[in-house]
């Protein structure tokens, strides 16, 4: 994106030098908007076109295909398809900005509401995933890392691409056949136990918290028996981007001068691996986990069809399923809009913590 | 043989042939060192081959039905057992691989050239021409990529070309920013100037000298894709998006044994391991080809 930031705001970065500090972090920021603004208006105009090619005409499902002409041009105008395409693109952007998504065909409600329904559940499945990610994957990273080139590091090399090759679909699957059907050791599809389904009144719409709020731990027991499998199997695909940039990043350390001298000064390898080279890591590390927080939810939508998860993935599917685009284009948007926004966030982050990005 | 390699491995070549075959020598011979590269390369030499001779390696029919035979568990007649219609879920694998073969092959095909005139195009002309473009790919590249395709192929219909035509629409941004990388590192180089001067068209120079220099990463890249490729194909398919029944593609296999995955698990769970084992090995390959051929990117991914 620096390319999109010189595009907007050139003349800042040129007489940069000459600038008060402050002024130039004020630069800096107003381009950072200017490229979050036009990353979120292509991302409208992309929901937009798609919305424009679906072979479906979108009056003829409205009036029916025995209208007379009349009608269907009065519907035709009446829906704006008339008016030119930078037009219908600057309503729509209007639209989506006030919150009006249309309404969605298989549940008969604005999809804002379906929506803002919906997301806890992924957002609280994703969330739990990606904690575990990075307290199993960051470990592994830098054992394989400090044993570089030992069976133990081959093997994790290997979980890492298996991230990237195993479909999580099929992950989900296998886990429900073997942890839930066979060995009982979590709970089945859905968020809770059927007779648990809606006692606990949605304040958050995360049920762990809002089980807590109510106070009754038999319900935050069995959501949790239930959240377990589906966010592990999400953590997995972190767990592997995850310790792999990890274990590339602790290597670039390892091999730095200063490592060589902690050891030569006799400090134990256990303090030179965490004390010396993992803290310079820990900034990159924030990116990486930003990144795969928002990959996390893009990959929920496979999970969340296994596991009968009332979620914004399974939400979608349905959507694409029915062919109903108002949702289907609703929650590529909402997907999209958080996506761009955690990696722009973690982006801000690096460039807070790292001294030398700022 | 020791000339043969003699001529191969020669300092001074004297033919851009005989570069050419020299260099391919030394990649393979590069290659062979890595055990992981040569692992994938055999899993995707197996791939191409199971593709070609379909028909000799399977032993049924793949769309045959046989109500008689459904959900028999894997025996010496049926090496994978039977799906719900009493099909060899064995012979639906082999045949698999064309669909999936294709699928990648068109991906490729499409995507990577696309990806690479673009990315030349706005790092040989920089200024606006940079501007536009690499604004358009940096969008396309914060979105998130299968949820991009699932809107596409929703808005295209389902099947499988139109998931093909999604997938691609996703993917040449990563292949953009790759050539126009490798095109600025190029474009003030001696050689560049030189061809210039003697008074080669900017269209000349791009397709004759500068795409060339390219083709190694992007070699690299769509490698390394392709897993990511294959899943989300094989996504449509499960979701039934992508490939139609009774085509027999893998995730679409998955999704009909998704019903029987308690009792009859082999449905669902074979065509899994043939599409892990192929992500794998196109994983595997990419890896040690990126050591090999632009070992300056190193670990990062």
């Amino acid at each position: 994106m620096a390319n999109n930031n010189s595009t907007t705001a050139p003349a800042p970065t040129r007489r940069a030098g000459a600038q008060s500090p402050g002024r130039r972090r004020l630069f800096s920021a107003l381009g950072f908007l200017v490229t979050l603004c036009v990353t979120f208006i292509g991302l409208l105009a992309i929901t937009f076109f798609i919305g424009r090619i679906v072979p479906i005409d979108p009056v003829l499902a409205v009036v029916g295909d025995r209208a007379p002409v009349a009608v269907y041009e009065r519907v035709r105008e009446e829906m704006g398809l008339d008016r030119p395409l930078a037009a219908q693109f600057v309503s729509y952007v209007g639209d989506v900005v006030t919150g009006n998504f249309g309404t969605a065909v298989s549940t008969g409600k604005p999809v804002i509401e379906d929506l803002a329904r919906v997301f806890p559940a992924t957002l609280e499945m994703a969330t739990l995933g990606i904690i575990l990610g990075v307290l199993i994957g960051v470990p592994l990273g830098v054992i394989a890392a400090s044993r570089r080139g030992s069976w133990l590091d081959q093997a994790i090399r290997v979980i890492g691409l298996l991230g990237y090759s195993v479909p999580a679909f099929w992950l989900g699957l296998v886990g429900l056949a073997v942890f839930y059907a066979k060995l009982k050791w979590v709970g089945g599809p859905g968020r809770v136990d059927i007779f648990y389904d809606g006692v606990v009144s949605p304040i958050t719409g995360l049920i762990l918290v809002d089980s807590i709020i109510a106070g009754d731990w038999e319900i935050f027991r069995n959501a949790v028996w239930h959240l377990i499998l589906p966010a592990s199997c999400l953590g997995f695909f972190s767990l592997a981007y995850i310790a792999r940039m990890t274990r590339s990043f602790m290597l670039d350390q390892l091999s730095q001068e200063y490592v060589t001298t902690a050891r030569v000064k006799g400090v134990p390898e256990r303090l030179v691996i965490w004390r010396h080279a993992f803290r310079p890591i820990r900034v990159p590390l924030i990116t990486v986990i930003g990144l795969s927080y928002a990959g996390l939810l893009e990959g929920s939508v496979m999970i969340e069809t296994i596991f009968s998860w009332p979620g914004i993935g399974n939400y979608l599917t349905v959507a694409l399923l029915n062919a109903d685009m108002a949702a289907v284009l609703g929650s590529t948007l909402v997907i999209g809009a958080v996506f761009i926004g955690i990696n722009k966030i973690s982006d801000v982050l690096y460039r807070v913590l790292d001294p030398r990005a700022r | 043989m020791t000339t043969l390699r003699d001529w191969l491995i020669d300092d001074s070549p004297a033919s851009p042939m005989q570069a050419r075959l020299g260099r391919i020598y030394r990649i393979f011979g590069a290659l062979m060192h890595n055990p992981l590269a040569v692992v994938g390369a055999i899993i995707i030499l197996v791939l191409v081959l199971t593709a070609l001779f379909a028909p000799w390696i399977a032993t049924h029919d793949p769309l045959r039905q046989s109500l008689g035979e459904r959900l028999l568990p894997p025996s010496a007649a049926h090496w994978m057992g039977t799906d719900e219609l009493g099909r060899d879920i064995w012979s639906r694998v082999v045949y698999g691989a064309r669909i999936t073969l294709a699928i990648v092959t068109l991906v490729a095909v499409l995507a990577a050239p696309a990806g690479l005139v673009i990315g030349v195009a706005a790092g040989y002309f920089g200024g606006w021409v940079d501007r536009i473009l690499m604004g358009i790919t940096d969008i396309f590249l914060s979105l998130p990529k299968l949820i991009l395709a699932l809107a596409f192929v929703a808005a295209l219909g389902p099947g499988i070309e139109n998931a093909i035509i999604a997938i691609a629409i996703t993917s040449w941004p990563g292949y953009a920013r790759v050539a126009r990388a490798e095109t600025m590192t190029f474009k003030n180089s001696e050689f560049i100037s030189a061809v210039r001067l003697l008074g080669a068209s900017s269209l000349r120079v791009n397709l004759g000298h500068v795409l060339p220099l390219c083709t190694s990463s992007m070699i690299v890249r769509v490698t390394l894709d392709m897993a990511g490729i294959i899943l989300t194909a094989a996504g449509l398919g499960f979701i039934g998006l992508g490939a139609q029944p009774p085509l027999p593609e893998w995730g679409a296999m998955i999704s009909r044994g998704r019903s029987f995955i308690l009792d009859q698990w082999w449905v669902a769970t074979m065509p899994g391991f043939a599409i892990i084992l192929v992500s794998l090995g196109f994983c595997f390959l990419g890896d040690g080809l990126r050591d090999v051929l632009d070992p300056k990117s190193g670990e990062q991914r």
